[in-house]
């Protein structure tokens, strides 16, 4: 029972940053049609940002704040120096764009930071927890978790009730006519990728909460389990991308606590395998929404 | 062809001559790539006013609507709204001068409730700003009042259109366009809609109207273009624009 709830735990907290990874990927992809594959390099700047901070011995809160302005600076300039002129470009010179700014960031990386692992001195409190009974509960896991709801909530409520959050939703179901109400084009563009960046900055401080160290490729896998989230959700749809992210989290917790040792290296294979079977079965994602082709910003 | 040319000489300015010309459009041409939608176009709409463009399907009157806003490539000639030259505008700058469009098939926002399509109609007003104007269109367009919070994709189509007449209204633009309103809906509310019109010419609101219905279209407007293969076959008031030349605009007879 103990060990049940273990895993459930652990399973929610790492479907709350699948789940936040997930939303900054399809808040950019809802609006622009963009797979912005560079998502996890933004997440590798915090990390950077994150070591560096704490390594200068900036307090642990300061540092938090630090690596989330980064990860939305960089954010910005990837909006305003790559992604902008392309942005009535056909999707598919829109995907291999971000896998060349992807591919381009981690070489900068490579340059400043080199290839070796660069450990982040994580404060104390991260290893503390509680017992309930048998039960072991990381407070770093219950921060994690009511995080994550706090945001999902204030994001929410944010594209309910502000005209920018409407704004936001009414161009990802038509762009053109959001523009007829008179709302700038760039300034949906630009708060897609605000929110996005700080997204993933956020998702990035809890990922090197549990992984303390960052190397110039450290963004990919989160990024990708982002996607996937997306795509088992259904690409284009915010909620989609939440539900998505804690799917794809309980699978990965569910089939290691099933499986034998020895499959425990095939992990990812036999996850994403299942991920392709769900797909066959429903090929726009669990709650898969209507495609738009055309996109005239 | 040449007495459609003399009508065209004779009355393509305004009913009343002393009223202010708020848009002109001078020359205008708008391209698709190699295709010619619209060419050397002179139109005007004063204030007030109620002008109708009249054509065939392909004629360019839709292309002219969306190349006022900036939503179609013009490529030549120019537009001024109040004076002021809006070519080379965006389309959000546009709309924040004053011009607003209905667009063809309503296009709300379907995901969203009633209120947030108008909000967002509304999207350069305060909340209170806001408020204040989705009250006063609610006399004339109840539904708003009954289906606010209602998802915008599950209205019947009379009921969107009037949302997105509404919608377009609610930053009180002074040029309102409105691109085939009527298309699409069951003859009953198609009258509602006119009546809308109606009644928003007694509210002194200046309205340039895209309409395939000729025949009601010209009884509630001041004046019309008919547009054939983008250019002006025929232009004047509203109640002297021969039958014949909108008969052959229709038909695409017309300068054959």
């Amino acid at each position: 029972m103990e060990l049940m709830l273990q895993q459930f735990i652990n399973a929610v907290s790492l479907g709350s940053i699948y789940a936040l990874v997930a939303l900054g990927v399809a808040i950019v992809f809802s609006i622009l049609r963009l797979a912005n594959f560079a998502h996890g390099e933004l997440m590798t700047v915090a990390g950077y940002t994150l070591y560096a901070t704490l390594l200068a011995g900036v307090h642990w809160f300061l540092a938090a704040l630090a690596a989330i302005a980064a990860s939305v600076i960089a954010a910005l300039l990837l909006e305003r120096l790559a992604y902008r002129r392309l942005r009535s470009a056909n999707p598919l010179t829109l995907l291999i764009t971000s896998f060349a700014v992807s591919v381009a960031l981690q070489s900068l990386f490579l340059l400043f930071f080199g290839a070796r692992p660069k450990g982040i001195e994580l404060p104390a409190f991260v290893d503390a927890g509680f017992r309930i009974g048998q039960l072991r509960v990381q407070w770093l896991d219950v921060f994690i978790i009511v995080i994550t709801g706090l945001i999902v909530l204030s994001l929410h409520l944010f594209l309910k009730k502000t005209v920018i959050g409407l704004a936001l939703r009414s161009a990802a179901d038509d762009f053109r006519t959001t523009r007829l109400m008179g709302i700038k084009a760039n300034a949906v563009v630009v708060g897609a990728f605000m929110l996005s960046g700080a997204l993933a900055g956020i998702a990035a401080l809890f990922y090197f909460a549990t992984v303390p160290n960052v190397v110039p490729s450290s963004g990919f896998e989160p990024m990708l389990k982002g996607f996937i989230a997306c795509v088992i959700g259904g690409l284009g749809s915010l909620p989609a991308a939440v539900v998505g992210g804690f799917l794809l989290a309980f699978l990965e917790v569910g089939s290691d606590a099933i499986l034998s040792n020895s499959l425990s290296p095939y992990l990812d294979a036999i996850v994403f395998g299942i991920a392709i079977i769900l797909l066959r079965w429903r090929p726009g994602g669990l709650f898969g929404v209507r495609m738009t082709e055309d996109l005239r910003v | 062809m040449s007495s459609l040319g003399n009508q065209k000489d004779s009355s393509a300015s305004p009913a009343n001559p002393a009223a202010d010309v708020i848009l002109r459009a001078t020359g205008l041409a708008v391209a698709y790539g190699a295709v010619e939608a619209v060419r050397n176009l002179d139109l005007e709409v004063a204030a007030g006013e109620i002008v109708v463009l009249l054509g065939a399907n392909g004629a360019g009157k839709s292309s002219m609507l969306n190349a006022i806003v900036g939503l179609s490539p013009r490529v030549g000639g120019s537009i001024t709204f109040e004076g002021h030259d809006i070519t080379r505008k965006s389309t959000e700058m546009i709309v924040r001068s004053g011009i607003s469009l209905v667009p063809e098939g309503r296009r709300l926002f379907s995901n969203m409730t009633v209120r947030e399509n108008l909000r967002l109609g509304g999207a350069a007003l305060r909340p209170a700003e806001f408020e204040r104007e989705f009250e006063r269109l609610h006399d004339l367009f109840p539904i708003l009042r009954k289906r606010a919070d209602s998802q915008a994709g599950l209205l019947s189509g009379g009921e969107q259109q009037q949302v997105a007449i509404a919608r377009a209204l609610v930053g009180r633009p002074r040029l309102l366009l409105l691109d085939e309103p009527s298309l699409g809906l069951a003859p009953i509310i198609v009258n509602r809609v006119f009546e809308i019109i109606e009644e928003l010419r007694r509210r002194k609101v200046t309205i340039l109207l895209v309409e395939q219905n000729a025949e009601r279209a010209l009884k509630i407007a001041d004046r019309g273009y008919v547009m054939s293969n983008g250019v002006v076959e025929a232009a004047g008031r509203a109640a002297d624009l021969q039958a014949s030349a909108i008969e052959n605009a229709y038909l695409g007879t017309a300068g054959a």
